[in-house]
Formats: C-alpha cells, structure tokens, sequence
C-alpha cells in the first residue's frame, strides 16, 4: 500500500506539535474533556493519518478508503484535531469542541462529524466493529485495512479480547490493533488497578502478530504500520508504550490529567512549552 | 387442524430465500445457528455465515462494523443473550450509529419450556423498545415472521425481530399484508379490543370467539410492531369500543401493554387490562403448562375482557 503523503519525520513532528496545541485549546475552551488521553496517543494517529492511511477528507465515505477506529473515544480531540488540518472539517470547527449543537461530540460521533467511521465512547467496542469492517472488506475483495486503537485500560474489558480471539479466528490479515500503552487509566496505574500485564503475551497468545514500539518515536511508528500490512494470514497488533499527557510536562504521567481541562494559566504554560 | 410452527423455523427458510435474492445479507450467530435456524443460510451461503462462538458482544459490533460497510447484517441468539448480553453494544453501536444489524432473537418467553428461567427471556421488548430509533417487531406465526423478516431486509436501520420456540399455530394467511408500523384487525366487535403481540395474538382470537357465546363482541389487534406503536389504528380501534385488554408473553412492566397504556392515557383514556407475566421469573415446564400458571391462557383473556368490559359501565 502506498504512502499518500511520505513527510519526513521533522514535518511529522512539527504537524503533532500544532495538533497537541490545538488538543489543549480546544479542551480549555469546552472546560472538559481529556488531554492526558489525546495527548499520548498523537504522535500514533499523526503518522497513521498523514503517512499511511489511505484516504481521501474530501471524500470521507469513499468506499475504498482505510478505517480507522478510535475505540478509546475519549481521546477524540486529538482524533477531531487530526481530521481538522487533514480537511476533513474546518479547523475552527475545533472550537465548537463538547457545546450544544457542535458536530464534535464529547466522544465520537459518526453521524456529525465526517471521518468517523463509528460512534465510541464505550470502552471496549471497537474492535469488533474493526473485525466487522475486515471481514466486509474480505467479501467485498477489497484491499482496503482497518485499524482500532484501543488504550491499555480498555484491554480489561472482556470483549476486547472476544474480538482478539474471533479475528484470530477468522484470520484477518488486513486489521491492525494500536495500543496506547500509557500505563494509565482513571483510577491509577494499570498494574495497580488491574494489571493487563503481560499484553504482548496475550495477543501472542491469542494468534496475533505482535509488534512492540515506542509510541512516540516516528521511525518506529512507521515501520511498525508498513510491516503489519505484510503480515499474511493473521490481524496485527503493535503495541505502542507511550506517555500519558506527552508533550506537556507537568501532565506527563499523571493520572489527574486523564480527564479535566486546563486552567487559564495552565493553558498558557502548555502552549509556551509547545510552541517549538 | 391448525397447522403448527415455529417463528424461529420460518426466519430459517425466510433467510435462505433472502440470502438468494440478496448477496448483500450477511448471518452472524453465536453458537445457537441450529436452535435459531440460521445454520439453514450457513449452510446454503457459508462464505456469508458467520458463527461467532459464544460471545454475543463481540457477535453484535461486528455486525455493525458489516452493516457500516453496506451489508445487511442479520444476528442471531437466545433472545435473553441477544438483547441482555449484547443491551450496551446495541445501543451505543448499532443504535447510536444508526446501523443497518437485524437483531433476530428467538427463545423468547416462557413458552421455551424445560430450560426454564435462565433461557425464557421476558423482557427483551422492554429492553428494545426503550433505546431511541429502534424498531421491535414480534410476529404472531410462521407466515407473518417470513414477511416481517423480509421486511426487515428492505427496512433501512436497527430493528428487532422477537421469536419463539416453541411450534405456534398458523393464523394469518399469505394475503394479509405485513407493514411495519401497521397493526392488523383480525377481528372487530362493539365491545372491547384485545390488543397482542406473539403467541398470544392466537389466544387472543380463541377468548374472542368465547366471549361472542357470551354476548361479549371482540376487537382483536395484532400488534406486530411494538415499536413504533400504531398509534392511529390503536386509537381508532379503542374508540369504537371504550375497553381494552393487552396480551403479551412478556413482564408487563414496559412491554406492549405498558406502551398502549400509555398512548391511552395521554390521548383517549379507557378502562385497561393487562395479560402478562407479573414480576416474576419463568421456570420449567412444558410451554401449555407455562401459559396455565402465568395466566396466558384465552380463558385468562376472556377474564381480563368481561372486567374490562365491566369498569366501563361502572
Ligand atoms: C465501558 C466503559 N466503562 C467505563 C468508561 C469510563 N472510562 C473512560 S476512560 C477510562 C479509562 C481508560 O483507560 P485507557 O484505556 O488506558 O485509556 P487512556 O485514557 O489511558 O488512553 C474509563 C474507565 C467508559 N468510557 N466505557
Ligand atoms: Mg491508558
């Protein structure tokens, strides 16, 4: 599959820098939402959409088009702040995030917002739906793949892993899994809450190909999506350890920055540190 | 001798006459294909048939992710797995998306007999009606369930069927029309209507030939989708007669009966009694011996009428 786009990894980083600082205005304007959550799983969904996904934002229900799938749907705003600078909606649309009337609902929607493939916001769904979108695929014989990122909390969700052993099952060689491995959830640290540990044993386990990267690392990013989509015969996962709240300091692992908006002053202080 | 079958016999041959004309229908179960009769189309269409193992949530946004690519995705189990199990992935997935996924559940009621409560899904049309944009279809016999489910495959959208287990008696004929959304009069009488769904749409017409020897003159409504509610034929219906009784092979809290209730009272209040199961759970039991004890009987039926009739002289 080609690479629509093929930037090179300084633009990558440049176009995740301007994607976080909208995550933060955006988040800071609607007064919720949760940055801690975009924020790690940025640079994962910059290389996705602006290297690898094919796709068409003029064309968002093109039929050949990839799917992506944001199964942990609270992480929408660096999703709708992605699909924004792609030109699947205006950017300014990004200050509507979370108010009445908005086509950006507080978690995805796909009936108002173009690029969407599937409404979210219940953890542990995703998946599925992803194992249904390859298997349409399959019948249609079209060559398009699917991809769901889920985090690492939802991992604990029972039906995550029903779907891991039905796409094993049913051998879906064009679904790629993405794992936002931050080592965090609402309540605390995954292994204090309840540990998902080991993950790549379990998808092992389950007849995945796994792959493992720094979530943040954009030459890793890269070659993990081109080598799933060469893996025959058997969905891919590629588990990506990433820091939760990545690119703000004093967000960066803390749980209290799963799910609230930024202060005035602490808005400024984000976006001085992400100015590049 | 009426004939006898099962809803859940007839959805069988219904899809693999569907899936011939139509390769976009797609068949998803979750290790219950014999019992719901969709091994018919896995059989018959096997690249289009899809058995999930035992995991219905999983079973149910996959469906959705094949509807979300265009296809006709049908989804079959036990009625208590299909809406209890997979309630939350129905209503934040398929509904919330708006999804073309067919939820065709039998095994619903206590007529499934011997398996008793764990099986006997009572409330599943409380649990489909109540999610917003979901329509919920229960047939009354074999030939209606072919229409509805044929139906269902023109229908754009989230819609679910209610099948039985055990064999019914066939009542309507080929001719009579099925609408979504459109009740059928079986019967019209001066004194009371009978509004049902299922089952208890045949005992229904039974209590009403009884209740004619005794002077009592039946309106007899076949309420086959619960949701939406036919509003317009209720009303119209209920105006001729002043006094209603509702059967249903459900609890009576939030099911047909409770739905016509309320329609009644905000629009043209009357005298109301209700044939249902009251709070309680089901158990085993031949399905005749179920329908004595929880009070689904016609003779049931014509009690409910002659008080109905009765609180409307008072
Ligand atoms: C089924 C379900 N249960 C609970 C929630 C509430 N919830 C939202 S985010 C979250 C934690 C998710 O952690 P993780 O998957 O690790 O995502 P992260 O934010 O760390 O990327 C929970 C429990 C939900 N959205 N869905
Ligand atoms: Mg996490």
């Amino acid at each position: 599959m080609k690479n629509l786009q093929n930037l090179d990894i300084k633009s990558l980083e440049e176009h995740a820098r301007i994607i976080r600082r909208h995550v933060i205005r955006m988040i800071a304007k609607a007064g919720s939402g949760h940055p801690g959550s975009s924020l790690s799983a940025v640079d994962l969904l910059v290389a996705l959409f602006y290297n690898k996904l094919r796709h068409n934002p003029r064309l968002p229900k093109w039929s050949d088009r990839d799917r992506f799938i944001l199964s942990k749907g609270h992480g929408c705003p660096a999703l709708y702040a992605v699909l924004a600078e792609q030109g699947y909606f205006p950017v300014e649309k990004l200050d509507t995030l979370r108010q009445f009337g908005s086509t950006l609902q507080g978690h995805p929607c796909m009936k108002t917002t173009p690029g969407i493939e599937i409404s979210g916001g219940s953890l542990g769904q995703g998946l599925s739906v992803g194992l249904g979108i390859a298997l349409a695929a399959r019948l249609d014989k079209k060559d398009y793949r699917t991809y769901v990122m889920l985090g690492d909390g939802e991992l604990e969700e029972g039906q995550v892993w029903e779907a891991a052993m039905a796409a094993s099952h049913y051998n879906v060689d064009n679904l790629c899994a993405i794992i936002d491995q931050n080592d965090l959830q609402i309540d605390g640290f995954i292994h204090e809450v309840m540990s998902s540990h080991p993950i790549p044993d379990k998808w092992r386990g389950f007849g995945w190909h796994t792959i493992e990267i720094d979530g943040h690392d954009y030459p890793s990013i890269i070659k993990a999506y081109d080598d799933a989509g060469e893996v025959k015969g058997r969905p891919t996962v590629i588990i990506a350890k990433t820091i939760k709240g990545k690119g703000v300091s004093f967000m960066e692992n803390q749980v209290d920055w799963h799910g609230k908006a930024p202060t005035k002053e602490e808005t400024e202080r984000a976006l001085v540190e992400l100015n590049g | 001798m009426t004939e006898m079958i099962a809803t859940r016999q007839a959805y069988g041959e219904a899809l693999v006459e569907l899936g011939e004309q139509n390769k976009d229908i797609v068949v998803l179960d979750a290790d219950l294909s014999k019992s719901t009769t969709t091994a018919k189309f896995g059989k018959k269409f096997p690249e289009r048939f899809f058995n999930m193992g035992v995991a219905e949530a999983n079973m149910m946004n996959t469906a959705a992710g094949l509807a979300a690519c265009g296809k006709v995705a049908f989804v079959s189990s036990f009625s208590i797995f299909a809406t209890g199990r997979a309630w939350e992935q129905i209503r934040n997935t398929v509904c919330y998306s708006g999804l073309n996924v067919k939820i065709v559940a039998t095994h619903s009621g206590v007529s499934v007999g011997p398996d008793g409560a764990s099986h006997q899904c009572i409330e599943d049309l409380s649990l489909m009606q109540v999610i917003p944009t979901m329509t919920v279809i229960e047939p009354c016999d074999a030939i209606e369930t072919k229409k509805a489910v044929t139906a269902a495959t023109r229908y754009q959208g989230p819609l679910y069927i209610r099948l039985g287990r055990a064999a019914v008696p066939v009542i309507t004929r080929r001719e009579d029309p099925f609408v979504i959304g459109k009740a059928n009069i079986l019967r019209t009488g001066r004194d009371v209507a009978i509004i049902a769904c299922g089952a208890l749409v045949a005992n229904a017409l039974t209590a009403a030939e009884v209740l004619s020897k005794d002077g009592i003159e039946a309106t007899v409504v076949n309420m086959h989708t619960i949701k939406p509610l036919d509003k317009e034929t209720l009303l119209q219906v209920v105006k001729q007669v002043n006094a209603v009784v509702t059967a249903e092979q459900h609890v009576l809290d939030c099911g047909l009966g409770s739905i016509v209730a309320s329609v009644l009272s905000r629009n043209y209040p009357v005298p109301i009694e209700m044939i249902g199961i009251d709070n309680r759970f089901g158990q085993s039991g031949e399905p005749d011996i179920l329908f004595k004890e929880y009070h689904l009987l016609p003779e049931d039926i014509i009690r409910a009428a002659k008080k109905a009739v009765g609180r409307k002289k008072q």
